[in-house]
């Protein structure tokens, strides 16, 4: 869970400094503290955290909260306001050439996933109706062109490659290609490189002097350390970039290295990648990660989310249940279903406000323990399901034995039960009091 | 090891140590006596090197129980001080028997992107060199072109390749290396994996598989996990390695790109708090890019006084 243990923190100091009611400097302070300590411990940069504590300590101590009746409010927004700026304002859209073909440049260190992204940005922009060729210009790495072509069969899409020649006479051919063949997007893959190799480094700019780019988007790992100021910032000086692509997101990394990223280049994070399956990949949106790393949910993709995949009257009925505690192990597997069709349900959960990252803990679901949980429900009395309390050992034996599953597999599925009611309850209150209403209360 | 590999190692070494030492020697000069703007400072530099907010914390209080036990005034001692800290931390963790006569099998696990399929390279050249036959198996069978990365490898270093189509099951990948290589006799047999994020239960899941199948047929053999972690990552590694430790149980770790300029200070908390030994460095692409980890040259390349 991106963020999960960084939220968890602030979320923790921010309930504390609500509850006040006149704050002094030394208020301010603590909390502050521990703001910086929850970002070092994301790995945002050493000097980057300082500047941002400086930041938000000088518009803290002024006038503005002092005077408020409500300071701690007051703090949060000012943090809210400043992380959200450092992660740029709002989310940008990848530039188009009125030229044709539009040329993308993928660069970065080794290992950060630049090929799968190659792969993943081709498959997003075929879907938006643009006829993207791949550029396989890794002529380093042993199977890396190997490795886009397959990509590229996967996803129907054409895949250039020279083998024998240099990475820049590649670039060239694969736009020369483009334009005979009247593709209109080129996405250039090149060969990982450290940011201090000189002659590495000056292959990507040959790349750029010849085929001219529109965009040179820098890939980073989200698990990134402290270095990733040093990285950006040498690609930056000589390539200068245009964005960036964050990948792994689907890790538990604190993605730290995101924040620092854009304090130093001062470019834009325009899509993030998670997951290794080719449609991983979607617009960044600044706003909606500052929220969740405040503990507020990223309640805005999970609207966009649940509209996308959630028929509305059933949602609609089920959570009618859930308030009157109605709530079967039936309804439960029905909402698994719906859930599972929006994503993986820890990630889904994890956009929710007022969720911490520690109940999400097990909540992986894929099709198979589906299969294993339809299994289980199904060998379960009609009174059984619609009353659980009732399942006690004996019983809690006959339907693993009916199921063919252990009795530890029922037991997690009534916890999970329990915990999802648990669950659906503290959302409804947080859906009353101020929140965004999701589609389906 | 060539003459060119060893001028190679110690010029990837003073670049590690250059950069720690650089801000170091600066507020030590500048300084002169010890004073809390300087162990700020000394935070600064421990934290920017990844070692992590609860470690740094650890080897400062050390350092300071220290410096109030000599007396200490002058911040010319602390580095040798803090040396000598970092090294009892680095030395709590003793790597596996790996040169030895038995045959071996290495499992080489990580996320991805980190570097398992080149490191398993490395190794491959490495036990060459030594003179014992070796076999590698190609267990990533999800990622594209992995099983054809893997087998340029084996076929310029010169050594067998077990594999099976795309998409094939690891553990009957798994199973076929170790029968080949208990077969055939091999000195030491090596296991590529998929990357995984440590996060994905199925894929844990899916390695724990793995690790039984080669674990139930080794025979004379001695298994050996290797997780390969980046130098370039921060905090998560700490998570990496618990996990990857708590599914197979992690017997050393190969930190990777150590020739960049991330400072791979993650080792620390990885020792200090999971008592994980580090075997090996990766500096560099090619075979011949690998590093014995040695506690004392590896504070001291942190550290030390550049000696040239
Ligand atoms: N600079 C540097 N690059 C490395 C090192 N180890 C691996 N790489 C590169 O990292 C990238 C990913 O390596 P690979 O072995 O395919 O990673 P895997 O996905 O974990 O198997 C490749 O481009 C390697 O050449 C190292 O020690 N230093
Ligand atoms: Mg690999």
């Amino acid at each position: 869970m991106v963020f999960s243990a960084l939220s968890e923190k602030l979320q923790e100091t921010f309930r504390r400094l609500r509850g006040k009611g006149k704050l002094g400097e030394k208020d301010v302070d603590e909390a502050l503290r521990e703001v910086k300590l929850a970002l070092l411990e994301a790995d945002v940069n050493f000097r980057v955290v300082r500047n941002f504590i400086n930041r938000v300590r000088e518009r803290a101590i002024g006038q503005e909260v002092m005077d408020s009746l409500t300071p701690g409010q007051m703090v949060i927004k000012i943090v809210h306001q400043e992380l959200t700026k450092m992660m740029g304002e709002k989310a940008e859209k990848l530039k188009s050439s009125d030229r044709p073909p539009t040329v993308y440049l993928l660069a970065g260190l080794q290992g950060a996933g630049k090929t799968t992204t190659a792969g993943k940005l081709g498959g997003l922009l075929k879907n938006q109706g643009r006829r993207p060729l791949l550029v396989a210009a890794d002529v380093y790495r042993p199977a890396a062109v190997k490795q886009l072509e397959v990509l590229g069969q996967q996803l129907d899409l054409p895949v250039y490659s020279d083998s024998g020649r240099d990475p820049v006479t590649i670039a060239t051919g694969g736009v020369e290609k483009a334009r005979q063949t009247q593709r209109d997007v080129v996405i250039i893959d090149t060969a990982g490189r450290l940011h201090v190799d000189a002659e590495l480094m000056g292959e990507l700019a040959a790349i750029k002097e010849a085929v001219e780019p529109e965009e040179i988007l820098l890939v980073v790992d989200a698990m990134t350390g402290q270095d990733a100021v040093n990285v950006a910032r040498n690609f930056h000086e000589q390539l200068t970039l245009t964005g960036l692509i964050l990948t792994k997101l689907d890790s538990d990394t604190r993605g730290g290295a995101a924040l620092s990223i854009r304090e130093v280049t001062g470019c834009p994070i325009k899509l993030i990648g998670s997951g290794e399956k080719l449609d991983g990949i979607e617009v960044f949106h600044p706003e909606r990660l500052a929220s969740r790393i405040l503990g507020m949910g990223d309640v805005l993709t999970l609207i966009e989310k649940a509209e996308a995949n959630v028929e509305a009257e059933q949602a609609k009925a089920l959570f009618k249940k859930i308030q009157k505690d109605e709530f079967t192990l039936e309804d439960f597997l029905d909402q698994m279903r719906q859930v599972q069709k929006m994503g993986p349900l820890d990630q889904i959960l994890g956009m929710l406000p007022g969720i911490k990252p520690k109940q999400l803990q097990g909540l992986e679901f894929n099709e198979k323990s589906m299969k294993h949980l339809e299994a289980l429900i199904q060998s379960m009395t009609p009174e059984e399901r619609r009353t659980p309390q009732i399942i006690n050992a004996s019983r809690r034996r006959r339907i693993a034995k009916g199921a063919g599953r252990s009795v530890q597999e029922v037991n997690r599925l009534l916890s999970q039960f329990e915990q999802s009611k648990k669950m659906m309850k503290q959302l409804g209150k947080a859906g009353k009091g101020g929140l965004p209403k999701l589609p389906f209360w | 090891m060539a003459e060119g590999l060893v001028a190679r190692l110690k010029t990837s070494l003073d670049k590690t140590r250059r950069k720690l030492l650089a801000p170091l020697e600066e507020a030590v000069r500048f300084h002169k006596k010890i004073s809390p703007e300087f162990y700020e400072e000394l935070e600064e530099i421990l934290i920017t090197s990844d070692v992590g907010y609860a470690t740094t914390m650890l080897l400062m209080e050390k350092l300071k129980a220290k410096v109030r036990a000599e007396k200490a005034e002058d911040t010319a001692v602390v580095q040798s001080y803090l040396h000598s800290i970092i090294m009892q931390v680095l030395s709590a963790a003793s790597p596996p028997e790996l040169d030895g006569a038995e045959p071996l099998a290495l499992l080489v696990v990580g996320v991805n992107g980190v570097g398992k399929t080149t490191s398993i390279a490395k190794l491959t050249e490495y036990y060459r060199e030594q003179g014992k036959s070796g076999l590698l198996v190609a267990g990533d069978t999800f990622r594209a072109a992995a099983i054809e990365q893997l087998g340029i490898w084996a076929e310029r270093i010169g050594v067998g390749l077990i594999s099976h189509q795309a998409g094939a099951d690891p553990g009957a990948v798994a199973f076929d290396g170790i029968s080949a290589a208990n077969a055939r006799k091999v000195d030491v047999v090596i296991f590529d994996t998929a990357g995984r994020l440590h996060t994905k239960v199925n894929l844990m899941t899916e390695l724990k598989k793995v690790h039984r199948v080669i674990s139930q047929n080794l025979g004379a053999r001695k298994l050996v996990n290797l997780l390969v972690l980046d130098a370039t990552t921060g905090q998560n590694a700490l998570e990496q390695a618990r996990v990857f430790h708590e599914a197979i149980g992690v017997d050393g770790i190969i930190l990777t790109k150590i020739d960049g300029t991330a400072k791979g200070g993650i080792v620390l908390p990885i020792v200090a708090e999971l008592g994980l030994p580090i075997i090996w460095l990766g500096i560099g692409e090619q075979t011949g890019d690998l590093r014995r980890f040695d506690p004392q040259e590896f504070a001291t390349a942190l550290l030390a006084e550049d000696d040239d």
